[in-house]
């Protein structure tokens, strides 16, 4: 490292003393970049595409795929995969093994289900993959104008583009592949792009080609272009490019700005033409694209284990079973003449009693199989396909607006949306639309602008519906005022009063129905429409103002034919805001050319005027100065700057007679940001020619450098012009949330979810989001990590090259040193109600991330109530998003929109995509899609829960009807001397997880509900039932397999003694195994699914026939099979009719085992509802006396109460309100003397 | 200008129905809406319900008991006492040598007044006639039908004889037959045991054919039990359908015949008993047993007693959980009890 730098420095100075810097600069990069040695060694060969054919010039053709199998590889991988599974191979095993003699039953009944099973999940794998597959196809079969030779170009599909291919991308069209930009539709070469899939950013960003290529700009400019490229290997870094451009025989270095990443759109620009360098799975989002991972469920992966216990007590039981047959053949088998022990095979030799003890083992493995059952899975699979189309299905879940239903997508997540502990969700086209309305403004100090926004209104909706919430409490205060319908009047104090009424007034115009609005401009305020500002007392000001807003920017206004008016297409859309504004105002930007911006002015009397603004300078806006400025010269002559940026920024700025109106618009800028605003401080500062000169002088000089020196020195050119300047006003625009969101946020942070926001936005912007989703509020402690000081960082990076020291070490340090200080502040804090915000920029988090630093900055992320990240790349969402899972081992799930939030999708345990908005890629990848954020509360509280509680419910139900069953057999090979016989038919063990209990399982696994999904909005603290596991923990599966075995011993052993050696008919017969055996099989029946029954709480006439229905097919199985041919039915012909059915004690044994069974549980759950009640069982309570009805005081007071400790959302915003208050009452009060009791809070 | 503007509009219906048609449609069913009754647990229901099955149990078990009760039964062991003195070293050199006689005189004294009919049984002990092996080996093709005489194949080890000839009926069931057989007499006066329908209905007519007759049967060179009159089809081979019917259990009773007369109270009955059966070689037990039956079958105090016991525990717990609900009771849907309010401090159970 160092001896390279040292090396670079000297070639930069010698550059310099040999002037050799106004060349262009020709090969310095082979000292950089090590083109052509290892990871770069591409070559392109600029439109020869033909050279492309043969090696070693092959690269990929363009045709991408991401499916998993393809027809021939389809079988053999997915049976592969099918029996990954350690389940599957168990069953394949015993199905092999059934075909040998050491199986106690029949083959068929082993491998039919067996198929079935595998079968089903294959046809899933192989409709999924079919999905995937079309949408490659429709990707692969875009249209793309491609050079064919002698310039003439045509149509073709992406799949046929190939690298060297001189391509021809249209407006708003997708690049097929990574290009290097030749030339565009604008002279100076640069075209607009968007990079929403690659980024999520929405802003466009430009991109610039080489000047030398700037000459091609028509179709038959490339009858005869050449060119190579050399370039670095494929990799998936979106950001940086190294290579070069050999053109007539000069060489030129290629940098990040002129590629045209795919899957990017062109914006604004008619048509760029470019040579494609990377194709199909060699491109760079290709690259960044991970496959996507196979998820399981939380639940799922506690069944493993609890499979590997039953395994465990299988092989356990088996090996008992073996020794007692191995002791058995050995010892009694030789007496037992009647078994012809001298006459054996190696299954039963009394000689050789241990090889037959491992034969037996073999078959006792398979004969209490019934432990785990297969069936489980199918159940399972049916279920949550089931759950998934519910989800579907949900009127509640669908979006009228774009038409999207919610998608499960996959279905094996469902019970996992109940347990979900933390929400990772992206900013742009999540939260929020994207869309900036322009809402209200302060301009001299006045500020404009009645409508509230959407925090307000929320806000206002949530404090009154929380009046008798924790208000209650002190509303019990002697009150001087006793109006009831204004909360805040109950607190009766006057100070108070008049404190809250401003918000009141703020937000009471929230009933009115919004007239319909210009989209992008809900601003509403009579003083200025209309002209009406003319009438306002600084008209100046105000005028300033609005042509700051019409020329401070660098839109490009589109005309609308329909309209009549003008599109702007900005960079962000806060300038398309403003402009639409300053349009609305009488201040419309109609056309801009290279040197000039032209406004049409309207004034109430008299025709537009249309003035010409020269733009002398234009000063970009970027993060680091936060701030943005235009010099123009009007009409006149006058010389105007005109700023617009961060208030911060502008502020200091201010020149000492500029400062008039400081003192109110900062106080503005304060209630908007606590709105939710975004906001922007306009300035301007009259020029005099001269200086302006001198300075222009200066700033050319500035911008013409070359070397490293450049940015700086623009800087601080920009800055000497850059002060002195005279504050006009301020902007708040309302980044436009979307609908629902601060409700949303709110109710899931009430269910007691953690959410965090990465962005790839700027940081004020994630601020003021924050603010406006009520992550953040005043009061809360934000802590701020960044590489902050960058430019003092900066200076020392400078000496850092000399010195040959890492920079990178000192930042590392610093931003550790950050994180301890913040991590010991919360440790020291001592307020309970203190809430801490945590925000972090991507540069940061790269250094947040490395290993040795992970987990400090995880705990003190995991203190804060709300984590913000901003400015971070796709993969650092992943990387936040795994560190989240695996360092917090809690639930965690990814919400976004764009490609992204791809990585961040696939690497959480859930990814909700939305859909609906531009790409797919999110939605592709994500596990369940939703059209809107707001639907994510339904899909959560409401089918999180259910699910959660149906699958918990359905798994323990399952293993304890199979442990029930499952042991009575073993019970019984210790009375056949361990022989390995069933004392059942063969039937009737595989019609039992077949028919006789699978679909009552299935009707609780998808109908159960334990409560409403109204009770499940109301009371969001229900859902913490899922994040703490109260229905799957060990003590409720260890309590259900000791039901399951105390059913099996009471099953088992009643009969037995009760069928034990006497007649059990009148007329004397005695039981034989066949009666026995059927009637052991039906206390089974009725037992275990009394049991469910007892299980459920919600009986629709499906449970019922389920239920009920399974009984009574028990029994018609059996008379039907009882009339079958006694050469198929065996023993068992006629055994109900005949035998069973006509003796009373086959009945009663029925009721008695059945009581029996059941007892426990019964006596366990009545009392356990009696007097020690869980949530839901008391609002199943008041529901059912439809006490909610009668006491309505009530259940709003619980509804406000449950849910979780907060300290985000309204909520808390109220509560610390609240507090806050409350504290000064307790000043005042006890100021007074007044000794009352006021409950601490 | 109009027709454009009909046709967009006509596009945008167009697009609005593309758009409905991925509304779901509504449904209670899929909007998981269907009226549902949802049961709760009361405590009145449940004490209901507790005192209800112990009422409905007690006097169901004492009913049973007294049934039980009602039942005369008289068993015998007899497999020691039938063996001379002089074998009673080597019981089973004894009753596998055919010389010897095993002709075994047994007197019975019957205890209270047995109605008719009375049920005479043979009892085994420690006789795996459930040992897989065993329950296998037999064919239900061949005894149904003459056509299936060679199906032997499950038979094994009794399955052909030396030559290859199938055996019927074959297989270690049939084979190891049980062959004592008993003659009651009281008071020098015979009583005649009927062995008519002591097998089930459908084994006669339908399981065992008539057509089927013993073939090869004990004619290898082993010989297991008993011999079956090869002249008789086998469904008039009653014997062999009780046999056939694998007990449960390695004890078990198989009903040998009906005595259609009473017997009176200390009436000594005599039974001669031919002692053919090896038992002796896996140290089983022999037991003769006559008894009258009642509604639940023979003798079977274990059914009133478990019913007893599982009512007592209902009114039990019933009286259990009125207690408690008397010192702590709980109004139902009292929202006091919701954790929010058990726990303020936020921490939910």
């Amino acid at each position: 490292m160092s001896p390279a730098g040292r090396i670079r420095g000297k070639l930069r100075w010698s550059n310099l003393y040999s002037f050799s810097c106004f060349r262009p600069p020709v090969l310095e990069s082979d000292g950089q970049n090590p083109l052509g040695g290892p990871g770069f060694s591409r070559v392109v060969h600029c439109n020869q595409p033909r050279v492309h054919r043969r090696k070693p010039l092959k690269y990929p053709t363009n045709y991408i795929s991401t499916t998993k199998y393809n027809i021939i590889t389809f079988l053999p991988k997915a049976i592969f995969e099918q029996f990954r599974r350690v389940a599957n191979l168990y069953f394949l095993m015993a199905a092999i093994l059934s075909l040998t003699p050491v199986a106690p039953f029949s083959a068929v009944s082993m491998i039919a289900p067996l198929a079935f099973v595998v079968g089903l999940s294959m046809a899933k794998e192989a409709l999924e993959d079919w999905r995937r597959f079309m949408q490659d196809m429709k990707v692969n079969s875009r249209k793309i104008s491609i050079h064919k030779g002698n310039g003439r170009f045509s149509y073709k599909p992406w799949q046929k583009v190939r690298v060297g291919d001189i391509v021809k991308v249209e407006k708003d069209q997708f690049f097929p592949a990574d290009l290097l930009l030749l030339s565009s539709s604008y002279e100076d070469g640069i075209c607009y792009v968007e990079t929403m899939n690659l980024d999520g950013e929405t802003n466009l960003k430009v991109k610039r080609c080489l000047e030398v290529t700037l000459s091609l700009e028509e179709d038959a400019a490339f009858g005869d272009f050449t060119g190579i490229i050399r370039c670095e290997d494929p990799n998936p870094n979106l950001y940086t490019f190294v290579g070069n451009l050999e053109y007539d025989r000069q060489v030129y270095a290629l940098d990040p700005s002129q590629i045209l990443l795919r899957d990017s759109k062109l914006r604004n620009t008619a048509y760029v033409y470019g040579v494609v360098i990377f194709t199909g799975h060699d491109s760079k989002v290709m690259q960044n694209s991970t496959r996507s991972p196979s998820k399981r469920s939380r639940i799922e992966r506690k069944m493993d284990y609890i499979i590997y216990f039953l395994f465990t007590l299988l092989v356990l039981i088996s090996l008992i079973s073996s020794i007692g047959f191995a002791v058995k053949t050995k010892f009694d088998m030789p007496k037992a003449w009647y078994l012809q022990p001298k006459n054996t095979t190696n299954l039963y030799d009394p000689s050789r009693p241990a090889l037959s003890g491992i034969f037996h083992l073999v078959t006792a493995l398979i004969l209490y199989g019934y432990l785990i059952p297969i069936s489980l899975y199918v159940s399972i699979e049916v279920v949550k396909v089931l759950q998934a189309m519910f989800i579907n299905q949900d009127l509640h879940m669908y979006d009228e607006e774009s038409g999207n239903p919610a998608l499960a997508r996959t279905s094996n997540l469902n019970e996992e949306l109940g347990q979900v502990d933390t929400i990772l969700s992206d900013k742009t086209g999540t939260l929020t639309c994207n869309q900036m309305d322009f809402l209200k403004c302060s301009i001299a100090g006045v500020s404009y602008g009645v409508r509230s926004s959407e925090v307000e209104i929320a806000a206002a909706k949530q404090m009154a519906s929380d009046l008798d919430g924790p208000n209650s409490e002190i509303s019990g205060m002697p009150t001087q005022n006793s109006r009831i319908e204004d909360p805040w009047d109950n607190s009766g104090v006057g100070f108070a009063g008049s404190e809250i009424e401003l918000e009141t007034v703020v937000t009471s115009n929230d009933e009115k129905e919004p007239k319909p609005m210009i989209k992008g401009f809900s601003f509403e305020d009579s003083r200025l429409m209309n002209g009406n500002w003319l009438k306002e007392p600084n008209a100046d000001v105000i005028l300033l103002f609005f042509r700051i807003l019409a020329i401070c920017h660098t839109a490009i206004p589109e005309p609308n034919e329909e309209t009549g008016s003008f599109n702007y297409e900005a960079e962000s859309p806060d300038e398309g805001a403003f402009l639409l504004a300053a349009r609305e105002f009488g201040f419309e930007f109609c056309k801009r050319t290279q040197t000039s911006v032209f406004i049409r002015e309207r004034y109430p009397s008299g025709r537009p005027i249309e003035r010409e603004y020269k733009v002398l300078n234009l000063l970009e806006f970027n993060s680091k100065r936060k701030r943005m400025t235009v010099i123009v010269q009007d009409e006149d002559g006058q010389i105007l700057l005109l700023c617009k940026g961060a208030d911060s920024i502008i502020f200091d700025r201010l020149a000492k007679n500029g400062r008039v109106f400081e003192e109110y618009t900062s106080r503005h800028l304060n209630e908007y940001g606590e709105s939710g605003l975004r906001t922007l401080a306009l300035a301007y500062r009259k020029l005099e020619e001269p200086e302006y000169t001198a300075w222009n002088s200066e700033f050319l000089r500035a911008k013409t450098t070359i070397g490293p020196d450049r940015e700086a020195m623009l800087e601080r050119v920009s800055d000497m012009m850059e002060k002195d300047l005279i504050l006009v006003g301020a902007t708040a625009v309302e980044d436009k949330l979307q609908k629902g969101v601060p409700q949303c946020i709110d109710k899931l942070a009430q269910a007691g979810l953690k959410i965090w926001v990465l962005t790839g936005d700027k940081m004020e912007t994630a601020i003021n989001i924050g603010y406006a989703c009520s992550l953040l509020r005043q009061g809360m402690k934000r802590i701020c990590i960044t590489t902050m000081n960058t430019d003092l960082l900066a200076q020392d990076a400078k000496k850092a090259f000399f010195l040959s020291l890492v920079p990178e070490q000192a930042v590392k340090e610093n931003v550790l040193m950050q994180i301890t200080n913040a991590s010991q502040m919360i440790k020291l804090e001592k307020d309970p109600h203190a809430a801490f915000a945590l925000v972090i920029d991507g540069k940061t988090l790269v250094y947040a991330l490395e290993d040795d630093m992970k987990h400090q900055f995880l705990s003190l992320a995991v203190d804060c109530a709300s984590v913000i990240c901003c400015r971070v790349s796709p993969r650092q969402k992943a990387l936040v998003t795994r560190l989240v899972k695996e360092g917090t081992g809690k639930t965690t799930l990814a919400i976004g929109d764009g490609a992204n939030d791809v990585g961040m999708i696939q690497e959480a345990d859930i990814g909700v995509g939305i859909s609906g908005v531009e790409g797919m890629q999110a939605v592709m990848a994500s596990d369940f899609a939703i059209a809107q954020f707001r639907f994510l509360e339904r899909l959560l509280v409401v089918h999180g829960h259910w699910c959660y509680k149906r699958i918990a419910q359905m798994i323990c139900y399952f293993f304890y009807k199979n442990i029930a069953f499952g042991l009575t057999l073993f019970y019984f090979e210790a009375y056949t001397g361990f022989s390995g016989q069933s004392v059942y038919d063969d039937w009737y063990m595989l019609l039992f997880n077949v028919i006789l209990t699978s679909l009552p399982v299935i009707s609780l696994g998808v109908f159960e509900q334990d409560v409403s999904s109204e009770v499940c909005l109301q009371f969001p603290a229900l859902y913490q039932q899922g994040p703490r596991n109260l229905f799957f923990d060990w003590y409720r599966i260890f309590g259900w397999m000791a039901n399951g075995l105390y059913s099996s011993l009471i099953i088992f052993f009643l009969n037995i003694n009760i069928f034990y050696d006497q007649a059990f008919r009148a007329g004397g017969q005695t039981s034989d195994m066949a009666s026995v055996g059927a009637t052991m099989f039906t206390c089974i029946i009725w037992a275990v699914n009394c049991q469910i029954a007892l299980t459920m709480s919600h009986f629709t006439w499906i449970q019922h026939l389920f239920v009920w229905g399974s009984i009574g097919t028990w029994y018609i199985f059996l008379v039907l099979y009882g009339m079958l041919s006694p050469i198929l039915s065996g023993n068992a012909f006629q055994i109900l009719v005949e035998a069973l059915a006509p003796a009373p004690i086959y009945w009663s044994v029925t009721l008695l085992v059945t009581i029996a069974c059941n007892l426990p549980y019964l006596a366990h759950i009545s009392f356990q509802r009696s007097f020690n009640p869980m949530d839901h069982h008391v609002i199943q309570e008041i529901k059912y006396y439809k006490k909610d009805v009668e006491d309505k005081h009530m259940w709003t007071r619980e509804r406000s109460k449950a849910r979780q400790e907060t300290k985000i959302g309204f909520s808390a915003r109220v509560d610390a309100k609240i507090r806050h208050l409350k504290g000064k009452l307790h000043k005042k009060y006890s100021s007074l003397g007044v000794q009352n009791v006021i409950p601490a809070s | 200008m109009t027709s454009k503007g009909a046709t967009s509009s006509g596009g945008g219906d167009d697009g609005a129905t593309k758009r409905n048609s991925k509304k779901p449609q509504y449904s209670r069913f899929t909007q998981q809406e269907l009226p549902a009754c949802k049961p709760i647990l009361t405590p009145g229901w449940v004490i209901t319900t507790f005192i209800f099955i112990g009422i409905i149990f007690i006097p169901i078990g004492l009913v049973s008991l007294f049934a039980s009760e009602r039942v005369v039964e008289i068993v015998d062991r007899y497999d020691e006492d039938c063996i001379p003195a002089k074998y009673s070293e080597d019981m089973v050199a004894f009753i596998q040598s055919s010389k010897t006689n095993k002709t075994c005189s047994r007197t019975l004294t019957v205890p209270k007044l047995m109605k008719s009919p009375v049920y005479v049984y043979y009892q085994l002990d420690n006789f795996y006639q459930n040992h897989r092996r065993y329950v296998k080996s037999r064919s239900d093709k061949q005894l149904r039908s003459k056509a299936y005489a060679s199906e032997t194949s499950t038979c094994a080890p009794e399955a052909t004889t030396g030559n290859g000839s199938a055996i019927v009926p074959c297989g270690l069931i049939a084979w190891s037959l049980f062959n004592d057989t008993y003659g009651f007499s009281v008071n020098k006066k015979a009583l005649e045991v009927s062995k008519k329908n002591i097998a089930w209905k459908s084994d006669k007519e339908s399981k065992f054919g008539s057509d089927v007759f013993p073939k090869n049967f004990q004619s290898g060179g082993l010989i297991g039990g008993g011999k079956l009159d090869s002249s008789k089809p086998l469904s008039e081979q009653e014997d062999l359908m009780v046999w056939m019917r694998t007990a449960a259990l390695p004890t078990f009773r198989k009903l040998y015949g009906k005595i259609e007369v009473d017997l009176e109270a200390d009436e000594k009955i005599t039974v001669v008993i031919q002692n053919n059966y090896n038992t002796y070689g896996f140290g089983g037990k022999k037991k003769l047993v006559i008894s009258t039956t009642s509604w639940i079958g023979g003798k079977n105090d274990f059914l009133g007693i478990a019913y007893l016991m599982v009512g007592g525990m209902c009114l039990f717990l019933a009286i259990s959980f009125i207690l408690m609900y008397v010192i702590r009771p709980r109004p139902l849907g009292d929202p006091s009890f919701l954790s929010w309010n058990r726990n303020p401090a936020g921490h939910f159970n």
